[in-house]
């Protein structure tokens, strides 16, 4: 069992009623993109579609994820994410693209 | 004593505006949902209490809030717009086929006799309607089965904003959609035909197709559901039956384009619209902001500017950011994409604003609360 580190952006803690802007997340198998964001969902099931798209269940246009100084947004969503996301040494950072005013 | 209830929707949040029935000094309440656009918040004429909010954003998509205290507390509903079936393709603004998509709710209208039953109008075009309060949503098809290849995104997306239901034959509704045109239905959703008949637009190759008209709002009066006012692309019309045919009512406006329409809560031939310079300059002619009542059901209009700033005004009043109530007399509600919410007690006579700073107002709806 592993325990994830999420950062999520203000609007999606707030949406999801976190008090803070990390979330812990259990992970029972691999860890990855996939499987995080499925761990996410199942705890916030607000975030259903915020993240991925309901229709395509690919990354929103507008979302990035970043992790250990890298951009791992077109990552595939089944490839592990860093050793240091999976120990929770380092979270995962949802963010909202810089776009628009 | 009765209250009034209005509920804004804006670029940047939702916001509560509350008054006794004078109308003159109001409450406040917001930003909700702060940050996110809120398209549209309706409450539900069974249950006042019962409120739907369309909040969306680019980044994290569609949420759906529900409330059942009036706008105190908010819960989120379901958000699955999953079209039935494979819904194929629409024409793009370039004319090649682009798949449906969903984006966005434009715009909820509950149900006047069920708390839990509630019409979502949706960007791709597209019904759906939820009967557990918002917690699933299932498309009514066969809208799109009407011409839905040869449907056309306008400007501001393809997008069902309009939803009329009939008080008088539950069976009846209409919706009308940018840029498709005015669709009915007789059979609750089920089956649907266009109803577009009288519509001329010189934007599309054949100005009086039976579907591609740009329309952007219709409104009805309950007392007499079989009337219809439209304002299009260009043009104000009118149909005395239920939408078979339609005729100009434009008469003396300065412009006929525009975007948002009201009739009069007790008047069924008093109709307000908000004249729009043109569909390129998406402001008021002159900068005078002016809504325009017609006592006659059209064609003979009057300027209403008492309150309303007569120079330098550059708003826009889109199409769902305008509603009445139903207090004698009638009130008359608008907002700005300037960030101003107006309101006139007395029928559009006088005008005052409530708030004159919010974001820009993307919808007004108002509740009458006994």
């Amino acid at each position: 069992m592993a325990t994830v580190r999420v950062v999520l952006p203000y609007h999606l803690y707030t949406l999801a009623r976190c008090s803070t802007t990390e979330v812990e997340l259990e992970l029972a198998g691999p860890v990855t993109l996939a499987a995080v964001l499925d761990a996410l969902e199942a705890a916030y099931p607000m975030l259903v579609g915020a993240v991925r798209d309901r229709a395509t269940g690919r990354r929103r246009p507008l979302v990035r994820f970043y992790a250990c100084q890298d951009d791992l947004s077109n990552t595939a969503p089944d490839a592990p994410l860093p050793d240091a996301v999976a120990a929770g040494r380092e979270p995962l950072i949802i963010v909202g693209a810089i776009a628009g005013g | 004593m009765s209250r009034i209830r209005v509920l804004v929707g804006t670029r940047k949040g939702a916001f509560i505006l509350t008054s006794d029935v004078v109308r003159r000094d109001w409450q406040v309440s917001g930003p909700h949902f702060g940050g996110w656009e809120i398209f549209h918040i309706a409450g539900s004429p069974a249950n006042p209490d019962r409120l739907y909010a369309s909040q969306t954003s680019s980044w994290f998509g569609q949420v759906i809030q529900r409330s059942d205290d009036g706008g105190a507390t908010w819960n989120p509903v379901g958000n699955d717009f999953s079209y039935a079936g494979d819904p194929g393709a629409h024409l793009h603004y370039d004319g090649t086929p682009k798949p449906w998509a969903f984006k966005r709710v434009w715009h909820l209208e509950p149900s006047l006799t069920d708390p839990d039953t509630v019409y979502a109008g949706v960007e791709d075009a597209a019904l759906f309607r939820s009967t557990d309060g918002g917690q699933t949503w299932q498309e009514l098809p066969g809208l799109r089965e009407q011409q839905g290849a040869k449907w056309m995104p306008g400007a501001g997306g393809m997008c069902l904003h309009t939803i009329l239901l009939d008080p008088a034959n539950p069976a009846r509704m209409y919706v009308a959609i940018s840029a498709a045109g005015a669709f009915r239905s007789d059979d609750g959703g089920v089956s649907w035909k266009p109803v577009n008949r009288g519509l001329h637009s010189q934007y599309i190759p054949d100005p009086e197709a039976e579907v591609g008209h740009c329309v952007h709002r219709i409104a009805m009066h309950p007392a007499r559901p079989e009337t219809l006012f439209m304002q299009k692309h260009w043009d104000v019309m009118r149909s005395d039956d239920a939408g078979e045919s339609w005729f100009e009512v434009s008469g003396n406006l300065p412009s006929d384009f525009g975007f948002a329409m009201a009739v009069h809560a007790h008047e069924p031939d008093t109709v307000y619209v908000v004249p729009i310079k043109s569909d390129s300059e998406h402001y008021p002619p002159e900068g005078k902001l002016r809504v325009y009542r017609s006592t006659a059901g059209g064609n003979a209009w009057d300027a209403l500017t008492d309150g309303l700033p007569q120079e330098h005004c550059y708003v826009n009043v889109l199409r769902d950011a305008m509603a009445v109530d139903a207090l004698d007399p009638c009130g008359v509600y608008f907002g700005t994409t300037g960030g101003q919410v107006y309101v006139s007690p007395d029928a559009g006579n006088h005008w005052q604003a409530i708030v004159r700073d919010l974001p820009a107002v993307l919808s007004v709806s108002v509740q009458t609360l006994s």
